[in-house]
């Protein structure tokens, strides 16, 4: 009994003590914006990397996650006779759902778990202590670069990601099932306002920080993650970790943030 | 007496229940030469993180140039780390980055230096370090021994008073751990500094020393030479003599 009682007091303080620390990496890794001198440079080479080189990946899914909900959307409308509605339901879906909740998704798998190993492998090598050392702060050269990085890449590949979308619907639902394309685009068009767009956005950066903060977090403790273990080992599980994270964060927070923005 | 650039106060660490520093009090003397040796796991690493202000000790005082950094504000902390040094045991170089961006970080951040300049003093350095050629290639790319001269060209380029070597030969053969102890005795001599070396190559390390601290289950004892060792009356030191040197001594002129 006495033990099991321990074991939840360690691990309540374990959370606790965890919790402390990524809060403060939270704020090291946005405090380091307005240390001088400012990395330009490599925040453009991290846009490259979690940006523009996850433009393909977008690219796919979004055209074809369209294309499922253009299939969908129409054989449950036509049971209504309400095929009309299709552009409505196909552009709503993805601007104020789909859109932000698998582009962060799919950024998380690609560049989130990049970013972890990369920074882990960093701690495990000593580098970041060198910088430490060399009186070089980390959070200025490595972790802020990455956090700016995320917050501008993720909402611009939502917004290809729902412009991606909306013509893979159109090509299922007007190219295919032959929906017309005129009720498909003035439907949108009359359904979309700007309160939805929004929201979207507001996603998209919420998502962005939260893959950021929990990546780059998980990757720079890896030292002190308890049960991660050493090494190679350490850090393959500790990016594990820190995508299935990354992944409920991001679902817990578009269910709270639809909830408070609806 | 030469003056004393780092002094422990009665510092004590501890990780959880284990306590790997039990009050320990040590001098390291400007210009001199201190080598921390002792079993692994008995606090070497530790020391030499605390020295850098990388771990904060639990009580006690860490002087640098008598400013106490154990409470120091991470600012004034980078300004104390300036006057540091540092060859890591892996070398620790940034992956991502060529040898000549590796040598040219300290540079290029923590001076107000640009362009031919920078390039200037690297390729310099690298001249000296045997390292011509070598700019454009990527750590993974280099031999353990190539990785080690860079890492030491990247700790010399701000002219640091003191440099900490920790572990520099593990992982070399003979031959190169040789080549790592002349470049040492090189460039001490060209820069001038107070050097902390901590190694389990003994004896051979001990020819490098004008101290030598030895440490065991947390507690630090310091000779005046490595000779002091050998006749040292205390039982642990006579046994850990026994354990790492036996008869194979080497005088410092065999080198």
């Amino acid at each position: 009994m006495t033990r099991y009682l321990e074991r939840i007091g360690s691990n309540t303080l374990w959370f606790l003590e965890d919790l402390g620390r990524m809060g403060s990496f939270l704020v090291f890794g946005l405090g380091g914006v307005f240390k001088r001198p400012f990395r330009f440079s490599a925040m453009v080479r991290q846009i490259r990397l979690i940006g523009a080189n996850s433009f393909w990946v977008i690219f796919f899914i979004a055209g074809f996650t369209g294309m499922v909900l253009g299939l969908q959307g129409y054989y449950t409308l036509r049971k209504f006779g309400s095929e009309g509605a299709l552009g409505s339901a196909v552009s709503l879906t993805l601007i104020r759902e789909l859109g932000p909740v698998l582009t962060a998704l799919m950024v998380t798998g690609r560049a989130g778990s990049a970013m972890c190993a990369e920074i882990g492998i960093m701690r495990n090598s000593e580098q970041l202590d060198a910088l430490e050392c060399m009186a070089i702060d980390p959070f200025r050269y490595l972790i802020t670069p990455k956090f700016l990085a995320t917050i501008i890449s993720v909402p611009i590949l939502t917004l290809f990601f729902n412009v991606i979308g909306i013509f893979g619907g159109f090509l299922a639902g007007c190219g295919l099932l032959g929906v017309n394309p005129g009720a498909y685009w003035s439907g949108m068009e009359q359904s979309v306002v700007n309160q939805d767009i929004n929201m979207g956005i507001i996603k998209s950066f919420v998502f962005a920080l939260l893959i950021v903060w929990v990546c780059a977090g998980r990757g720079y403790f890896v030292h002190i993650i308890r049960g991660a273990g050493f090494g190679a080992e350490g850090v393959s599980k500790v990016t594990t970790q820190a995508v299935v994270l990354s992944s409920i964060a991001i679902l817990v927070w578009d269910y709270l943030l639809t909830a408070i923005l609806l | 007496m030469s003056q004393a650039v780092i002094e422990f106060k009665d510092v004590v660490k501890s990780f959880g229940q284990q306590t790997i520093l039990d009050r320990v009090n040590l001098t390291i003397n400007a210009g001199k030469t201190t080598v921390i040796a002792g079993p692994s796991g008995q606090g070497k690493s530790v020391t030499m993180k605390l020295i850098l202000g990388l771990l904060r000790p639990d009580s006690g005082q860490i002087l640098v140039g008598g400013q106490d950094i154990s409470r120091m504000r991470s600012k004034a902390l980078n300004g104390i780390r300036t006057k540091f040094g540092v060859l890591f045991q892996g070398s620790a170089l940034l992956d991502s980055l060529s040898v000549f961006e590796n040598v040219a970080l300290p540079l290029e951040e923590r001076t107000r230096l640009v362009g031919e300049e920078i390039r200037e003093q690297v390729l310099a350095i690298l001249a000296q370090l045997g390292l011509t050629g070598h700019e454009d290639k990527y750590p993974a790319q280099l031999s353990g021994g190539m990785r080690k001269r860079v890492g030491l060209a990247r700790a010399l380029m701000l002219h640091p008073e003191i440099m900490l070597f920790d572990e520099p030969t593990t992982g070399l053969d003979p031959e190169k751990s040789l080549e790592i102890y002349h470049l040492f005795l090189e460039t001490q001599k060209k820069f001038g500094y107070t050097s902390i070396i901590v190694s389990h190559d003994i004896p051979k390390i001990f020819n490098l020393a004008d101290q030598v601290i030895l440490v065991n289950k947390g507690k630090f004892t310091t000779f005046a030479s490595p000779e002091d060792i050998q006749q040292s009356d205390l039982p642990e030191i006579q046994a850990f003599v026994q354990n790492t040197m036996g008869n194979i001594y080497l005088s410092r002129e065999m080198e």
